[in-house]
This record gives C-alpha cells, structure tokens and sequence, in this order.
C-alpha cells in the first residue's frame, strides 16, 4: 500500500526531505525555511580528514543535524531508529509503511540505480523518503528528482547498509508528533541564533568564518605545497563541495539568502531583506571563486586568475560572512531587549 | 544569480535537471531547473578522470598478473581496501593479501562468493575482466 505523499524537488536532500515529510504531516514549510530554521549554514575546512585522498570541506552542519535541529526548533517530535540487523531493518521500515506512515531513510548514494552514474560516489549522507511499497517495489520520493520513482528492495537495503564514513546503519525516521500550534516564528529565531554562533562565535580557527579565512590562506600554499597536479584536484574537490550534491548554488549562500527572505516575512523584520540581498551578494562571490577555480584547472585561465587571487577573494568572503552575522547577532539581541 | 543567468550547460545529470535558488521577479527567490554547470561539470570530469585511471592501472596490473581481479573490480567500484573490508567483514589484511594473484587464485568459493555478492556480481564472473582497449574510449 501507499499513502498519497506529496513529492516537491528541492535542491538539498535532507531539507527537502524535512520539508516533505513536515508538509505531509499538515507543517507547509518551505525547504528554504527548514535549511534556516536547522541552522544548516556552515563552514568546515579540515585538510587532515581525507576523502579519497583530498581534504574535507563542507559548506553546511553535519549530516543529520538539519533535521534535528528543525524538528527540535518547531516543537515537532521525531523517531529514529538504527539497526544492526538488515532483516529488522527492512522488517520495520515495512511495519511503518503499512501503518501508512512515510519513513526518511538515510542512505549510500552509491547503491541507488535511479541516480545519474556521473554522480554515484561512496557518499552516504543521502536521505530520501520512501512513502509506500507494492511488493518488493518501493514508492520512494527522492527530493533530488523531479519526480517520485519506484525502487527495488535490494536497492534500498544496500544503500541503507552502505559502508564507509557515515555508514548509515539502516537509520530510519519519521514525524511521530506534531503540537497543535507551531510557532514558525519562535523557531525561526533559533535558527538565526545558532546560525550566527556557528559562523562567528566557535572558538575553533577552521570552522565558520575563521575557517573561510584559513582555507584562504592555505589555498595560496597549495601549488608549491601539493605541485600542480594535485592542487588542481584540490581545487575541483573543493568545487564539487561546493556546487555538487544539492548545494542550491554557492555552497548553500544562495539558499540561506532565500531563508532570510522568508524570516523577514515571518519575523515582520525588514532589515533581514538587506541582509539577504547581501547574503546573495557572497553567493554570487563563491560562485565566481567557483568559476575561476575551474579556468585554473582547465589550464584555460585569464588575467588574474591565481592562486592568490583565490585566496584574496576567499578572505573577501570572510569578512563579508563576518560582517553579516555580526549585523545579524545585533537585530537579534535588539529584539531581544525589546521583547 | 538571477533566474536569467541560472546556468544550462548540459553535464552530469542525463538530461534531467536538478534545481537551485535564484532571483526572481522583484528580488524574490525561487527554486530554478538547471540542467547543470560548467565549472562543476569540470571538477567532476576530473574526479572521474582519477577513477579512471585507477581502473586502467587495476586492469594492467591483473593482465600481469601482479594482481587479483578484485583489485580491477574494486577500482571499478571505487572502493579502496578499507571500505572493501568493511563489506565484506574481513580484516583488512585479508583484503590486502586477497589483492594477490596467486592468493585469489586458490581461494574458496564461498569467500569469493562474498565478494562476489558485495559487488553484485555472478560469482562466476569475478575472476574474469575485460581486456586492455588500446585505444582508449570515453570513461
């Protein structure tokens, strides 16, 4: 069986999935929304953590944390469940489904045939929401496709199952309580607040802005560091963090402008919209960075493009990003004291 | 990023599109189809680019005989040692001395057939690959 689930592409997996699940349970909330509400906004640069030989670096909070934080923000209550068994695993994603009752699956992307084959690497943190099943066929709601699509059993346990960093451990979740009135607002709040403390406020030199600065400063270092040859892959990883895997552009800038936008609508809070014209503003900087980064890998540079020019413009980010959660800290405490 | 200027270069998503946030009528923003970008479609070719080439040095290697033909199914899965030993629930040291010709060789079915199941493949078929191409085709 399966219940009527309403599938809406969103440019992110874990937002859109939050978002779809929450509409289906009667919460309409855009996937912008839950992106700002869950404090997603985030910067990471760690060259000691490896991937596939490259550093890790990462434009948002931490897989799973989006989806904690706005269901904990609006008041909604979630189950979760990980499994060691594969037969349990399945054995209760199909008691859930029985009951009528969508599940968000966390999943390797790798063991999902419906995904284009130039996008199936071992990256784990994937999350879709599978609505119904007839059989051994699964009604699954990806939200980075346009549309729903059907997906066999052994598709679905492997991917659940996959292996590596972020092992998803056949972890499962789903609405189970939704308060009478949510406050859209009060949770909005939240989310800017634990924004703000995420991007200026950790005492940590290579998260937030700090580490938008630090990674500027490496970036100068990498052709002599690395050679050539591998600061250009160093440069296209960073590149596919940025853009790749549901971004919404520029590393997520452009889809917290289009939070902030809304936040100014339900806040009443005219100031955010500057704030999101400056948000794109940023955006529209990484997504040059982006562009010049691909000119030096393509060897099919003009004038200008360096690695230091990369760094300057990384640094420029920085103080922008800086700049504007300090603003942002300071509406924050205004109404604060006003209230 | 105006929605005019959300970019459509054909790439990595087969003809579907995915979408991103762009401006709008009178500023707003909105969610944009996009068939796909340039500069990522770049960066990705490039990591395909690796695994390619990881693949070709697999595939010598066993035609030499210097490795298994796990070593070229693995490359083909993109998976190093480590995340093939968690799969597989062996110790890493049994996946690295399984990578030896004359070990995979004599190895039992059934272990094979473990590998043979991680990878989604007739257990028949992993001790056979491909033949070197000479000349080299798209990815």
């Amino acid at each position: 069986m399966s219940v009527p689930f309403r599938h809406q592409q969103a440019a992110h997996c874990e937002t859109g999935v939050t978002a779809n699940l929450l509409c289906h349970h009667g919460v309409r909330i855009s996937e912008s929304l839950v992106f700002g509400i869950g404090a997603g906004l985030h910067f990471a640069h760690f060259p000691f953590i490896k991937i596939n030989d490259l550093p890790l670096t990462a434009f948002r909070s931490f897989p799973g944390s989006i989806l904690k934080k706005a269901t904990k923000h609006l008041g909604i209550k979630i189950g979760a469940e990980k499994f060691w068994s594969q037969r349990a695993a399945m054995a209760s994603l199909d008691r859930r489904l029985d009951a009528g009752i969508p599940v968000g699956l966390q999943a390797g992307i790798f063991w999902l045939p419906y995904i284009p084959a130039a996008l199936r690497f071992h990256f784990n943190a994937h999350n879709l929401v599978v609505y119904g099943r007839n059989g051994d066929c699964y009604a699954v709601s990806d939200p980075v496709m346009e549309e729903p699509i059907v997906c066999a059993r052994e598709d679905i346990q492997k991917a659940r199952f996959a292996r590596g960093m972020f092992s998803p451990k056949g972890r499962m979740y789903y609405i189970s309580s939704v308060p009478e009135h949510v406050d859209v607002a009060n949770a909005t709040l939240r989310g800017l607040n634990e924004s703000c403390r995420n991007m200026r406020e950790v005492a940590f030199p290579l998260v937030g802005v700090k580490g938008v600065n630090f990674l500027g400063n490496q970036i100068e270092k990498w052709p002599e560091k690395l050679g050539e040859r591998r600061a250009r892959l160093y440069l296209a990883q960073l590149i596919r963090m940025q853009e790749e895997i549901g971004t919404g552009g520029a590393g997520f800038r452009f889809m917290y402008a289009a939070f902030l936008q809304e936040a100014s609508g339900v806040l009443g809070e005219n100031r955010l919209m500057d704030l999101a014209t400056r948000m794109t503003a940023i955006g529209d900087r990484w997504r040059l960075f982006a562009l010049r980064c691909a000119r030096i890998c393509k060897a099919r540079t003009v004038e200008g493009d360096t690695y230091g020019a990369l760094g300057d413009m990384l640094r420029d980010c920085a103080v922008r990003e800086d700049e504007l959660f300090r603003d942002l800290r300071s509406i924050l405490q205004e109404r604060w004291a006003a209230a | 990023m105006k929605i005019d200027e959300v970019p459509q270069d054909e790439g990595l998503y087969e003809g579907r599109k995915s979408v991103c946030y762009a401006l709008g009528e009178n500023d707003r923003y909105v969610l944009a189809p996009s068939t796909g970008w340039e500069p990522l479609n770049i960066a990705n070719g490039m990591a395909w680019e690796v695994i390619s080439k990881q693949v070709e040095q697999a595939l010598r290697d066993v035609h030499a005989r210097v490795k298994s033909p796990l070593a070229y199914h693995m490359a083909l899965n993109q998976m190093d040692i480590k995340l093939m030993a968690q799969y597989v629930r062996l110790p890493i040291w049994r996946v690295r001395r399984h990578l030896r010709w004359e070990v995979f060789e004599r190895l039992k079915p059934s272990l094979k057939g473990r590998y043979a199941a991680v990878l989604r493949m007739p257990v028949e078929r992993i001790s056979f690959v491909p033949e070197i191409q000479r000349d080299k085709g798209e990815r």
